[in-house]
């Protein structure tokens, strides 16, 4: 049960929510919801975008100021609106193929631009919504209704990718450890630039059913028993690496943010 | 007072335009030949404390410029050819959401990247069908500088006043020419802005159309009023429906609004059409070789006029029929291989001979051109 003060953050007369029973996007919506009641944020303040999938239909949850875009477009229209109004947090929660599919390029160029807006990536491996299609972070050997045969192209690593674009805070937890994501979306939004929190979680129903974790119990155990602490991982061989998933903050820089420069550029031209 | 003067390109006076209209937030990319209108407002909405952004394409371009809207700012941007095609998709979300935007669509020959530099009128019917989804449509096309910075302005009100987008559908020869334009003083002219709830941010509901003009109040993000912005068909309160009355009502108001004050947002212009038994109809930069075309023609002693769409959606047919009335022949010159003819027939049936005359070279039709048309038809 969520805490009294979550409450208000929902729009419960739109429950049942459209998840499946034993969705790992529960988890994350209640790990934004605590970090924004406990960073003393208001609602009024608040703008959740998303674009199109399962993860996106989170804000019509949230008793904010929602946008759900199309597909993939989300930071373009979150860039809009926080450049308007540099006041408002702005949250932009997007899954795997949403992030690094079609809004790829989206995704690199707010990471370049170190726009003060925080993404959430859920990533499940997976097209969830539209019935289970391989995704851009789909593993090799995964099945896929459109890889019957196993995946057999390279995925993306969301956080080396948002690290290389220039991202200011990239961090990786999975929904096993609940207190963590919920300090990295506490960090990611305090950040003042663009921050990533990618978010492991799971598609039983198209992933799991169709890669031996029908469950979600089984995704829970796959989670504890195969992430590893970043330091860790420094430690071990690529081989040993192969299949885990590496949690951690891989960065966390001060580097000048879109909207406070556009400001400045405003006060030099303006004189 | 002296009359303020510029001498400015067509991409000029819509930067202007949109500026005397209020817009303070500019979303675009680059690209041949709408870029100066970008380039103006790099320049001038930092000194306007405005926005400017250049985006990493044509889809984020429209997509930060729905999202300053909602944000509460008068928003445009601009585009030409390929851009407009990849616009459609935002600019979907924009029709069913009901977020007031502007979009330019400076046009150049297509299809594909077609012809970057060159001057075509092949974009008319992307303008009122492009996106997928039935909507109304607003979109002008002004035939000269002077018609850019006013049907900008207007572009503006219509789109605050019906809260969708509203296209001007400028073209490449438009775009790029120069002419004297005269600045109307501000406060001079009419500026809309869209309405804003009555209610208390506890009482508001999104999407509840005002039954005088199924217009819904829009709040802002961030003045204290929490809603949700879908690209979903959904219900008075924003939130995505499956019930077919809902769904229903919505997408059916989305058409109303528009028919229902068609008469409001149409515009044209006639040139000696009174007693014209020979009509030619014709729009943006073709509307000026026809127009001298008519006035040649006239001295001959032919009885011919001129009918020009200003806006070319919603089409003027009520106003074309009138107008047509003694015209045996209709000559609908266009720079496509036949696009707003197709509205001339539907307009005029049978009661006049229609006669198509495309140019697809990337030149523009030129004034002894038409006139030949109109004398081998005489």
């Amino acid at each position: 049960m969520p805490r009294e003060e979550i409450k208000p953050w929902l729009r419960t007369r739109f429950f049942p929510h459209i998840w499946c029973p034993g969705c790992g996007h529960g988890i994350i919506l209640h790990a934004i919801l605590r970090s924004l009641v406990d960073l003393g944020k208001t609602r009024e303040e608040t703008v959740i975008a998303s674009g199109i999938g399962c993860s996106s239909r989170m804000p019509g949850y949230i008793n904010a100021n929602t946008v759900h875009t199309t597909h993939g477009r989300s930071l373009g229209f979150a860039t809009g609106i926080k450049l308007a109004n540099p006041a408002l947090t702005v949250i932009d929660v997007m899954g795997d193929g949403d992030c690094t599919a079609i809004g790829g390029n989206h995704f690199i160029h707010a990471c370049r631009r170190n726009i003060d807006i925080t993404a959430i990536v859920m990533n499940n491996n997976i097209y969830g919504m539209t019935g289970g299609q391989a995704s851009p972070t789909t593993p090799v050997g995964a099945r896929a209704t459109t890889a019957p045969y196993g995946a057999i192209d390279t995925p993306f690593d969301i956080c080396r990718l948002a690290e290389g674009a220039g991202a200011s805070y990239v961090a990786r937890a999975s929904i096993a450890q609940p207190v963590l994501c919920e300090q990295y979306i506490k960090k990611g939004i305090q950040k003042k630039g663009f921050s990533v929190v990618e978010i492991m979680t799971h598609c039983h129903t198209q992933f799991g059913r169709r890669n031996k974790r029908p469950n979600p119990v089984d995704n829970l155990n796959f989670f504890k028993e195969n992430s590893i602490p970043k330091a860790k991982a420094k430690e071990m061989t690529e081989e040993e690496k192969k299949g885990k998933i590496i949690i951690g903050e891989f960065v966390d820089r001060e580097a000048q943010e879109y909207t406070e420069a556009y400001l400045k550029l405003i006060e030099r031209v303006r004189g | 007072m002296p009359k303020k003067l510029a001498f400015w390109q067509g991409n000029m006076a819509i930067a202007q335009g949109g500026i005397a209209a209020g817009c303070r937030f500019f979303g675009g990319y680059p690209i041949t030949p709408s870029s100066e209108i970008a380039e103006v407002m790099a320049e001038e909405l930092p000194k306007l404390n405005g926005r400017f952004i250049q985006m990493e394409d044509e889809i984020a371009g429209i997509a930060a410029t729905i999202g300053a809207s909602i944000a509460g700012y008068k928003a445009m941007t601009a585009t030409s050819g390929p851009g407009f095609s990849l616009k459609q998709e935002n600019l979907g979300l924009a029709y069913m959401a009901e977020i007031p935007i502007v979009a330019i669509d400076v046009m150049r020959g297509g299809p594909s990247t077609g012809l970057p530099t060159r001057v075509s009128q092949q974009d008319v019917m992307q303008a009122r069908w492009g996106t997928h989804g039935d909507h109304g449509t607003i979109a002008y096309a002004p035939s000269s500088v002077q018609e850019c910075y006013e049907l900008t302005i207007e572009a503006f009100n219509m789109a605050e006043r019906f809260r969708q987008p509203v296209l001007v559908m400028s073209d490449e020869v438009i775009g790029h020419m120069r002419e004297k334009v005269v600045i109307p003083e501000p406060g001079s002219f009419p500026i809309i802005d869209r309405k804003k709830p009555k209610v208390s941010p506890e009482e508001f509901i999104p999407y509840l159309a005002d039954p005088e003009d199924d217009v819904p109040p829009m709040a802002s993000f961030g003045d204290g009023y929490r809603w949700h912005v879908t690209g979903l068909t959904h219900n008075d309160w924003g939130f995505p429906t499956n019930e077919p009355a809902e769904i229903g009502k919505k997408h059916l108001r989305l058409v109303r609004k528009i028919d229902r004050f068609r008469d409001d947002i149409v515009k044209y212009d006639l040139e000696q059409a009174e007693d014209a038994e020979i009509l030619v109809v014709s729009y943006g930069c073709v509307a000026r070789s026809a127009v001298r075309a008519v006035r040649e023609a006239r001295a001959k002693g032919i009885k011919v006029g001129h009918f020009r769409p200003i806006t070319l959606w919603p089409f003027p047919d009520k106003e074309l029929i009138r107008v047509a009335g003694m015209a045996k022949k209709v000559i609908v010159p266009e720079l496509n291989c036949g696009q707003m003819v197709s509205e001339v027939r539907i307009a005029l049936g049978a009661k006049a001979e229609i006669i198509p005359s495309n140019l697809v070279n990337g030149e523009i039709l030129r004034p002894h051109e038409i006139l030949a048309t109109i004398e081998e038809v005489a």
